[in-house]
């Protein structure tokens, strides 16, 4: 029998296969849509994606490959809790070098780096991947994830840094002050930044679009008769939705009994 | 000791609705989005989310002031705070259990669903970095989990209103909730001049 191709149609479970999932095939944020939070708080800035997709890629890498190291050791009913202290210990690594060597990142995404413990992708890969595979497959995965999360949020970014304040990577490009020279820069200077896009409002309203997106493109899909299982519903909050509906159904139930 | 009140009264105003938890800071927005669509589930993800919110910054603060800073091993605290809290809510679900089975009725299904909520332990740090006392600390808690029962009653009774409305078919479900908190989030900007 032939064996199972994995994504892109490399074989399953070698590091160039995982690296292209993340990458691609299972990208968290564009595909799978967990891991929210820091997708809407820190995009206010190209730089500000970069820094935090590569936190949060070290952390992935690195807990993958210790959780799958432990996880014939680990108990299954414990696992919840000891995944937590991997993950946390190598967050607090993260926070500490990141304070010695980019004190000036770290300033800008302040609480954000050690929430990177409650980030449904880095949890959501423990559990899924790595404690059921190998070292290297899951090491792998955990890059190729955080390399898909990074380019994300950095396109996020730039999306808005670009219409916000007119710059990319904190190059002036539209409006005063612009760095390109003579009469087209004359006339990019016209522009006026919409500011509310690099504010707390525009990360909604750049999310929402992009969801719009990714639905229309799922339709197409699904219209063609496509495999549209893997999408994910929109949020990491879909599991607490399902939760919410449970909780009134149960409600709803009571009442009819006592009726 | 009035100055100390009205201090405190400060706080509370900044970090429930000038700072709101999740429409300024992003924090807790699962349960924003997830657990929105009906009024009354919204009230009791606000209230549970007060409860646990409150008592998690009192304990992690106590537990920062006396063991982590007299030890001066600070830099441990994500791991313990996250520990602490993941404990405390399991706890209070057992003492609720046994003893408050009235307030375990109304909140006791979504006690699990805020483990998950980045608030609590945002809540926490932030309290550390902006170096607050164990009193600051517990009230700021209340008022950051007083603002978050502001923000998403507020966005479930707007859902409830557009459940029916007519929309762009890619635009059905998320995208509309992500637009209309965007709105919000607007709207709440104007709270800014309160500081």
């Amino acid at each position: 029998m032939e064996a199972k191709k994995g994504a892109l149609g490399f074989k399953q479970n070698t590091p160039a296969e995982r690296f292209f999932n993340g990458l691609v095939v299972e990208n968290p944020t564009l595909v799978l849509m967990i891991g929210m939070c820091p997708t809407l708080a820190v995009t206010s800035s190209a730089i500000n994606g970069i820094g935090m997709g590569l936190a949060t890629t070290f952390v992935l890498a690195l807990s993958n490959a210790v959780i799958s190291a432990l996880r014939k050791t680990i108990p299954s009913t414990v696992r919840i809790p000891s995944f937590i202290v991997v993950i946390a210990s190598f967050v607090t690594l993260v926070e500490l070098l990141m304070k010695a060597y980019v004190p000036a990142l770290n300033a800008a995404l302040g609480v954000y780096i050690p929430l990177i413990v409650v980030n449904c992708i880095i949890f959501g890969r423990a559990e899924a991947y790595a404690s059921k595979n190998g070292i290297i497959p899951a090491f792998f995965d955990g890059i190729g994830m955080g390399i898909g999360f990074t380019c994300a949020i950095t396109c996020i970014g730039l999306v808005r840094e670009f219409i916000g304040a007119g710059t990319a990577f904190d190059v002036q490009i539209l409006g005063e002050g612009t760095v390109v020279p003579g009469a087209v820069g004359a006339f990019l200077s016209q522009y006026q930044p919409v500011s509310i896009f690099i504010q707390q409002a525009g990360a909604f309203f750049v999310l929402a679009f992009l969801i719009a997106i990714m639905n229309k493109i799922k339709m197409n899909m699904a219209a063609k008769g496509k495999d549209t299982s893997k999408f994910g519903q929109g949020c990491c909050s879909s599991a607490e939705e399902a939760a919410a509906d449970k909780i009134m159904a149960d409600k709803e139930a009571g009442k009819e009994a006592k009726g | 000791m009035a100055e100390s009140i009205l201090s405190l009264v400060g706080l509370m105003i900044t970090a429930s609705l000038v700072n709101n938890v999740v429409l300024s800071q992003f924090l807790g927005l699962c349960p924003f989005l997830g657990v929105s669509k009906k009024t009354d589930t919204a009230l009791g993800m606000g209230a549970a989310c007060i409860f646990v919110i409150t008592m998690a910054s009192l304990v992690c603060s106590i537990i920062y002031k006396f063991i982590l800073a007299p030890l001066d091993i600070s830099y441990l605290k994500t791991i313990v705070f996250i520990l602490v809290i993941a404990m405390l809510v399991q706890f209070v679900e057992m003492i609720l259990k046994k003893y408050v089975v009235s307030l375990y009725q109304a909140l006791g299904v979504y006690l699990p669903l805020i483990t998950t909520n980045c608030a609590v332990l945002g809540v926490a740090l932030n309290n550390v970095t902006d170096g607050y006392t164990i009193l600051q600390s517990t009230v700021c808690g209340f008022a950051t989990a007083v603002g978050f029962t502001i923000a998403i009653v507020i966005l479930a009774g707007l859902r409830e209103k557009m459940e029916y409305n007519d929309i762009p078919a890619p635009f059905k479900g998320m995208p509309l909730v992500l637009l209309t908190s965007g709105l919000m989030a607007i709207a709440f900007t104007g709270f800014s001049a309160l500081k």
